[in-house]
């Protein structure tokens, strides 16, 4: 694709400014790292608080007369039941049970159902929700909108004085504040495995909020680069690479986006299939692999049994920098994801050991009980 | 030293060729956290694939810019692969070759040529 194809986020002069290096991602120009590098950037984000633009990522509102109980057609999740203040985690599923996308929907406030998806999979998503949902629910996509994360230990001292509602906010705890002289809807999560917030704000606004957290010596800008081995080591998908529209959400390993009582219901897309390998099991689940010699194993990379056998492939992968090994993520037939199961990557045509491990790799740092 | 466009480098001494990647090529790759580098004995044609270099993101081919016979891969960068970033021009270096044909080695660009190569990109 080339650059003048690309779309750009209202950061774009920022991150140049800044030293970014810019690539393709999601149809936009992003940054991939600073000056810093990826590897500075993954540890500053660690230890301190990173901030990134994720603008590229599908911002909407579901409006209608009953938004929640509609998003139950489309989803697993127990979307009647989410209260004023809360997000959740969940998958569009299609009617096979395969994953359209991973997502967050909340409620920061009264206005129906607050909405964010992968920026690859934006346009596809939303046109899914609206065949589905046609009559039952209006889309407003945010397009004037901006996301940024600000994730890490020090990102609640860094955020308190400028949004002084988000200190009430516990994990995926959502709302609707001002923030920085603005209107912003904050929620507490993320994409780190550490204590953070995502702020979507006006496009407009952006720029100057951007520049005022980083005036925090505290902050620092992080790349996509070092977003993707944060996310890894937290043990979180990446959609279209661990994840896909032939995978259902058991296989995922997140059959915590099943609820209870839309699983006793059996009333999702492909439900058949889901409950029925939520009862004898998957094909094939995905699972952390610590790769205990050699290259890091990436996309793609074969996994094999001890006697050899390839019994399944790596979807994700790469150098932990938290850890100083590669960790990888993929999927392998369940007799053999045990934890402490000893297996094999493949790359460039050497076995090299790997071990089953839990994820996530590195313990998230969520904040699910506010002091006090 | 040579250069070639792929951004490795070639110092020779005698027939004795000493490779690595240019500054430039460390710094695009960003932090190096695993080299593979090749084992005395193999044989290679220019262009053929000598050595891999993976950084956080990604890995990449580092190619032969002359042909000959390995003599030595750098053990060193196995515990140090950030040596690769920290002294690409000489301790990062991942492999000595016994050169088959210098006249390989005089077609590569000299380092004026190599920067203003580097300008054009």
């Amino acid at each position: 694709m080339s650059d003048e194809n690309l779309k750009v986020t209202p950061l774009r002069d920022a991150h140049l400014a800044a030293g970014a290096r810019m690539v393709a991602f999601a149809g936009y120009s992003m940054p991939v790292q600073y000056r810093d590098g990826v590897l500075k950037e993954h540890l500053w984000t660690r230890q301190h608080a990173g901030l990134f633009d994720v603008s590229h990522m599908g911002q909407a509102r579901l409006r209608g007369v009953s938004p929640l109980s509609a998003f139950e057609e489309v989803t697993p999740g127990d979307f009647i039941g989410l209260k004023p203040g809360k997000q959740r985690y969940s998958v569009l599923l299609n009617r096979q049970g395969g994953i359209v996308d991973d997502l967050m929907a909340g409620r920061p406030d009264g206005e129906g159902l607050f909405v964010v998806v992968n920026g690859a999979c934006k346009d596809n998503d939303f046109r899914v929700i609206n065949d589905e949902l046609a009559g039952q629910v209006r889309i407003e996509r945010l397009e004037d909108r901006a996301l940024l994360a600000l994730q890490g230990p020090e990102a609640a001292p860094v955020l308190a004085p400028h949004a002084p509602g988000a200190a009430a906010l516990a994990f995926m705890d959502t709302a609707t504040m001002t923030a920085f002289g603005v209107e912003v809807v904050v929620s507490r999560s993320g994409y780190t495995g550490e204590d953070g917030y995502e702020i979507s704000i006006p496009a407009r606004e952006a720029p100057r909020v951007w520049a005022t957290l980083l005036e925090d010596g505290r902050v620092r800008p992080i790349g996509l680069g070092a977003r993707d081995s944060l996310r890894l080591e937290a043990g979180l998908p990446l959609y279209g690479h661990d994840v896909d529209e032939t995978v259902s959400p058991i296989e995922a390993d997140l059959a915590f986006a099943v609820s209870k009582k839309r699983r006793a219901a059996r009333d999702f897309p492909g439900a058949a299939r889901i409950v029925k390998e939520l009862e004898a099991g998957p094909a094939r689940l995905r699972v952390g692999l610590k790769v205990l010699e050699g290259a890091p194993a990436r996309e793609g990379a074969q996994i094999a049994d001890r006697a050899g056998a390839v019994v399944g492939a790596g979807t994700s992968g790469g150098f932990s920098p938290s850890l100083g090994h590669p960790i990888a993520m993929g999927f392998v037939p369940p007799a053999l994801a045990a934890v402490g199961t000893v297996l094999s990557v493949i790359v460039r045509g050497k076995a090299q050991a790997a071990e089953v491990v839990a994820m996530p790799f590195v313990p998230h740092r969520y904040v699910r009980k506010l002091k006090g | 030293m040579r250069f070639t466009k792929d951004h490795e480098w070639v110092a020779l001494d005698g027939d004795v060729a000493t490779v690595g990647i240019t500054a430039y090529a460390a710094d695009q790759l960003g932090d190096v956290v695993f080299v593979e580098v090749p084992e005395a004995g193999k044989s290679v044609a220019k262009g053929d694939g000598l050595a891999v270099v993976e950084s956080v993101k990604a890995a990449s081919d580092v190619y032969a810019p002359v042909s000959g016979v390995v003599i030595e891969g750098n053990a060193a960068l196995s515990d140090a692969p950030e040596t690769v970033n920290d002294l690409p021009e000489s301790g990062g270096w991942f492999a000595k070759l016994k050169v088959s044909d210098p006249a390989e080695y005089e077609a590569l660009m000299d380092r004026a040529a190599y920067e203003a190569f580097l300008q054009t990109l």
